[in-house]
């Protein structure tokens, strides 16, 4: 039985994953094909081509939509890490009972339906006569990446020692100062992927962002949206938006990958 | 007071919700001593030793160091360092940085002002410690490359490099294996020697506490049991949980049948330690204690009946009668054969016996729901039988799950603390009477002995005097009686 006989079972196996990658990723690709063509409709080729790069960059709609999209997601990941972080760090130490409550409770926006959020904060902000602005904005980005933070950060201090806390008030830490230089270096990957996570939720947030917006301010997804629904059809330079979207999710992907290797070669 | 008193804790007790951790602690320890907490885990020990470091609070009693009260003192305010089980060093720093910490974070006089340490002399601190600890050339290693003895050596560097006043060790040996525990025991004990630190160190481990300690402190349920040299915890043991946690022992009860004289195992041998006569005591014997002799040459005689080779000697265990005697020795003696054996009057350690509560083996419960105790029926919650039950208008236990027991005449052990006994001077008010046998004197209380006519014995501890031959009554709470079915509950089920 040495020879290496056709095997079904094998076959299929490998063809089932193939499909699957096929399908997840075919109309990305498409996009990005097309993205180099500036035809209308998707399947006409007209020869290669930058001119719908040029227009997208000289769209000033487009990339205006770009900088706010990232100027929200930016402020609100920076925001919901120093809060996340602070808040895994405090329900960690917490007693036993407080603990379990406050981790379900943490939890739930995440199981939460994203439409349900975003209503109850539109009726929250109306109720207590706010303005929808860049700061209501925020604060609908911030509680949908928040959960996510404590996520990421709650591992790292289960695999840290619980006791280095202690040693370090034990050398004459105060508690502030034994935060700083212990506990934050430990759960630093922690809090890095927490932010990473809340950069990319942000990026490609639709429904709290419609919600919780001023219309004025438009972000890629809103412009996408508004742009589609009112045409009907897909103006080519958003296949090249695409791909440059796909592009900074690969980057960070990327960056995401090396940097979670070096900590484990180490 | 004495002078070289370091650290005192007075009346300290911590409780966690209701469960004590520690009990009124009270100690002092002596400048330079060092010092051990032994015991088995859940003892209070470490929560103690945490209550010296800071890191716990106690709920009652206070802690004073050099005199001064330091119970509510946070940790980095308190001259103390402490090298935890697991080490607790920071994976993200060196070797160095480690041992650095605390330094960095200290502030000296230097003549009026306060002013941090420089470099130079952090430094030359740094490296005086490292080789204190035999890790001179591992300045810059990463913590995760060394070995865990490596990483307890830095432990300790990291905390004696802040020169404490007091060293506070918890269990910091207990992750090492045998061979490397023992090393580092030698070494620690250098090392007190060489620093003139005081050290307080917790173990569980009794053969640690007696090489490494100049006083042990044995503890058990939050409280101390004894406090001495390691000598005095093993050649006089003050209760039979110590004689039992300190080395091999055999510990029988026994009573007093005269002038130094006590009978245990059905002979009667000679002690040297003085107990009123008839009063009931503990003894213990220590394995090296008991001298194997020819059969009908020693005070009494039993048969051998396992062997087992230590190395160094032989341990035996022989019956003498229906009682297990433990013996080393260093001859070769035949198993299954009958030998004689003396012991020394100063090998038999004899203890008073501890009586925590009144237990009665033979109680059962009448048809009234009531428990029997020397042919008096107490009152009592029968409902404890069952978890969650409750009694029904018949008079029958209905369980949680809706099970009907009848437990007329089910055979119970009942026990009654000392305390929960009242006494009353009319003898026919109580639910049984008896006459006063006994009264010891216990410093703030007496504890009565009173036995019925049924020669059942009822202890009680009573701040009040009464005299020998008394006629009293007694009563107890029915709450206060703790019942213990013999037996499963389903055995009284009723179909």
């Amino acid at each position: 039985m040495s020879k290496k006989k056709f095997s079904l079972t094998a076959f299929l196996c490998r063809f089932y994953v193939y499909i699957l990658l096929l399908i997840m990723y075919a109309p990305i690709i498409l996009l990005i094909v097309y993205s180099f063509t500036d035809t209308k409709i998707i399947g006409n080729w007209n020869g290669f081509t930058f001119r719908l790069y040029e227009s997208l960059f000289h769209d000033s709609e487009i990339m205006q939509a770009f900088k706010n999209t990232f100027a929200v997601a930016i402020s609100s990941a920076i925001v919901s890490t120093l809060l996340g972080t602070l808040g895994a760090i405090g329900i960690f130490y917490s007693k036993r009972k407080a603990k379990a409550v406050m981790e379900g409770i943490s939890n739930i926006p995440v199981m939460n339906a994203e439409i349900v959020t975003a209503l109850s904060l539109t009726i929250l902000f109306v109720s207590i006569g706010a303005a929808f602005n860049f700061t209501t904005l925020l604060i609908g980005h911030v509680v949908l990446t928040i959960p996510f933070v404590v996520l990421s950060v709650r591992p790292k201090l289960m695999q840290m020692d619980p006791n280095i806390y202690e040693a370090a008030l034990d050398l004459g830490a105060t508690p502030k100062k034994a935060l700083w230089s212990v506990i934050v270096p430990e759960i630093l990957p922690g809090v890095f992927s927490g932010f990473i996570l809340s950069i990319t939720l942000s990026l490609d947030d639709y429904i709290i962002t419609a919600f919780t917006r001023n219309t004025a301010y438009q972000t890629l997804s809103t412009y996408v949206y508004g742009v589609t629904s009112k045409r009907g059809t897909l103006p080519p330079s958003l296949r090249a938006l695409t791909t440059v979207i796909t592009l900074i999710a690969l980057a960070i992907l990327i960056i995401v990958n090396i940097k979670s290797g070096e900590k484990e070669n180490k | 007071m004495e002078k070289n008193v370091i650290i005192e804790l007075k009346n300290v007790s911590k409780h966690f919700g209701q469960t004590y951790a520690v009990e009124d602690f009270n100690l002092y320890v002596k400048k330079g001593e060092f010092i051990t907490f032994l015991g088995p885990s859940g003892c209070g020990k470490t929560t103690t030793l945490r209550m010296i470091a800071g890191f716990e609070l106690p709920t009652g009693g206070e802690i004073l160091l050099n005199g001064k009260d330091i119970t509510d003192l946070p940790p980095y305010k308190r001259p103390v360092n402490t090298v935890f089980q697991k080490y607790a060093l920071f994976p993200h720093m060196d070797v160095y940085e480690n041992v650095a910490f605390g330094l960095k974070l200290k502030k000296v006089s230097d003549g009026a002002k306060m002013r941090k340490l420089t470099n130079a002399e952090i430094d030359k601190k740094v490296k005086n410690a490292l080789k204190i600890v035999d890790l001179e050339e591992y300045e810059n290693r990463d913590i995760s490359t060394l070995s865990g003895g490596q990483q307890q050596r830095i432990a300790i560097a990291r905390a004696i490099v802040n020169e404490p006043e007091i060293l506070l060790l918890d269990e910091p040996l207990g992750a090492l294996d045998l061979k490397m525990r023992k090393d580092m025991q030698l070494e620690l004990k250098e090392m007190h020697k060489k620093l003139g630190i005081t050290f307080i160190y917790v173990t569980h481990d009794q053969e640690e506490a007696l090489t490494l300690s100049d006083t042990v402190v044995v503890m058990k349920d939050g409280m101390i049991q004894q406090i001495g040299t390691p000598e005095d915890i093993y050649n006089e043991p003050n209760n039979a949980f110590v004689a039992n946690f300190i080395g091999e022992s055999n510990i029988y009860s026994a009573t007093m049948t005269g002038e130094k004289k006590v009978r245990f195992i059905n002979h009667v041998f000679d002690c040297v330690d003085e107990f009123p006569k008839n009063e009931k005591v503990d003894v213990v014997i220590r394995p090296e204690d008991v001298h194997i002799t020819g059969e009908d040459q020693g005070m009494a005689k039993g048969k051998i009946v396992s062997k087992i080779f230590k190395g160094i000697h032989y341990e035996y265990i022989m019956m003498v009668g229906r009682n297990e005697l433990v013996i080393v020795d260093t001859r070769n003696l035949e198993i299954d054969k009958t030998y004689g054996f003396d012991i020394e009057p100063d090998g038999i350690h004899i203890m008073k016996k501890e009586l925590t509560a009144n237990i009665y083996d033979d109680a059962y419960i009448d048809k009234n729901n009531r428990v029997v105790i020397s042919e008096s029926a107490f009152e009592c919650d029968i409902t404890s039988l069952v978890p969650g039950s409750t009694v029904d208008e018949e008079g029958y236990v209905v369980g949680p799950d809706g099970v009907r027991y009848d437990f007329t005449d089910a055979d119970v052990k009942a026990e009654i603390g000392l305390k929960d006994i009242d006494i009353l001077d009319d003898e026919q008010s109580g639910t049984v009477s008896g006459e006063i046998v006994s009264i010891i004197y216990k410093g703030d209380h007496y504890q009565l002995t009173i036995r019925t006519p049924q020669d059942e014995d009822f202890v009680l501890d009573t701040e009040y005097t009464y005299d020998e031959n008394d006629l009293v009554g007694l009563s107890v709470k029915s709450e206060k009686i703790k019942l213990k079915l013999k037996g499963e509950a389903k055995k009284y089920a009723k179909k």
